[in-house]
């Protein structure tokens, strides 16, 4: 399966990177929402998940969220949010946006594989 | 003095004496096999236990157990070596299992009751006792008698289920964001289970080698990952307890290397989903 990892932190979407790539997906990057927006339209065949940082420069990880949802062509789409932000109103905010998980920072691989385990895309 | 090779072999390991010394007076203290290939669980578990005595060494921590019978300090070193790690929801077929076929089932066979009895075998700091209350509450059970036990070796564990209150990290383990939302209340950098979900859940220290008479019994145990650590004999006796605590038509429900193969005939195998569960054979006499 086809995944991307939204954040402005290199070192960041490097170890989701790592941690997808070792689950079998194929990974590409975003630094940011307005480029994952642009990369997602652009891309013939969208991607099953999206793992979104919530700050971020030009367009944050909600409104992606927000974005994405509103577009038919990526109801279907996984979104998980992997973001610094730990108070209980956030994340509601996140999934009422249509964020399928939610992943606090600082977190280990194996709560990446875990989340993922619970959305059917980890074995 | 500087460089000598201890320090740069870092922390002095456990002597081989040392270890077979606490392989016995663990198996002896608790029916735990600790077998050659556990020593890494030695370091693991008790080198924090070393720092916070001010110790040296594991070595330091084995000469004090022999010379001296403090009672703080041996319940220390046996907490640390009966501890599981535990997570939210721990692998998901079981509860998927218990959703979709048993508890239904349960629900059924109890409709003029309107309980169900749950135990928890092997506590740990709460997290499964508290999955299963989550559970039950989703699938609209909620107002129904609901008792889930926790039992477990330690104390120290004990507490921290009894509080329902859990770091950060462990919340992000196993456990849906929508539930997160849902049933815990954020409590400075912790977040703490509901009153709601702790009303449906006790805790109480049991040793599982010692009769149980005393708890009632169950519609499930769930008693994951406990067996794996004791010898046989003791295997079969926690089976026998476990087995006088379930209902006739209960569920029993081990971790995924265990089985009641070739210790408890009495037991049955039941595949639920993907997961095995078992129940008591009914007798045809």
């Amino acid at each position: 399966m086809r995944a991307m990892v939204v954040d402005d932190s290199r070192a960041m979407r490097l170890i989701l990177r790592k941690t997808l790539d070792e689950l079998g997906y194929e990974v590409s990057q975003a630094a940011n929402g307005r480029e994952a927006l642009e990369l997602l339209e652009r891309d013939p065949e969208p991607v099953g998940l999206v793992l979104v940082d919530w700050n971020m420069p030009e367009m944050n990880g909600i409104e992606l969220v927000r974005r994405m949802r509103a577009h038919p062509r990526f109801t279907s789409v996984r979104l998980v949010m992997v973001t610094t932000e730990t108070q209980t109103e956030q994340m509601v905010e996140a999934l009422e946006a249509g964020a399928d998980e939610y992943i606090m920072k600082p977190f280990t691989s194996e709560v990446i594989v875990e989340k993922l385990r619970m959305l059917g895309l980890a074995a | 003095m500087t460089g000598t090779t201890a320090e740069r072999r870092g922390p002095e390991e456990i002597t081989g004496e040392n270890f077979v010394f606490l392989q016995r007076w663990v198996h002896q203290e608790t029916g735990i096999v600790l077998d050659d290939g556990k020593r890494y669980l030695v370091d693991a578990r008790l080198t924090p236990l070393v720092r916070d005595e001010g110790l040296q060494s594991l070595n330091e921590l084995c000469n004090l157990l022999r010379a001296t019978r403090a009672p703080h300090l041996n319940r220390k070193v046996l907490e640390a070596m009966t501890t599981n790690e535990t997570l939210f929801f721990r692998d998901l077929a079981p509860f998927d299992a218990l959703r979709e076929t048993i508890i239904p089932e349960l629900v059924e066979r109890n409709r003029a009751i309107r309980a169900l009895r749950f135990w928890s075998a092997a506590a740990s700091s709460g997290q499964e006792a508290y999955s299963l209350a989550m559970m039950l509450v989703e699938m609209g059970l909620g107002d129904w008698n609901i008792r889930i036990h926790g039992t477990d070796l330690s104390e120290q564990m004990l507490e921290r289920a009894r509080a329902g209150q859990y770091l950060q990290i462990e919340v992000n383990r196993g456990l849906p964001a929508r539930y997160l939302v849902k049933y815990f209340e954020r409590e400075g950098l912790e977040w703490r289970v509901q009153e709601r979900l702790r009303r449906m859940v006790r805790f109480e220290r049991r040793d599982l080698r010692e009769p149980m008479a005393s708890l009632g019994t169950f519609d499930v145990v769930l008693c994951r990952n406990v067996l794996i650590y004791f010898d046989v004999e003791t295997k079969k006796r926690i089976l026998g307890q476990i087995r006088s605590r379930m209902e006739p038509r209960g569920y029993l429900l081990l971790g995924a290397a265990e089985t009641t193969f070739g210790l408890d005939n009495r037991f049955e195998r039941k595949p639920v989903g993907g997961a095995v569960f078992y129940q008591i054979r009914e007798q045809c006499e």
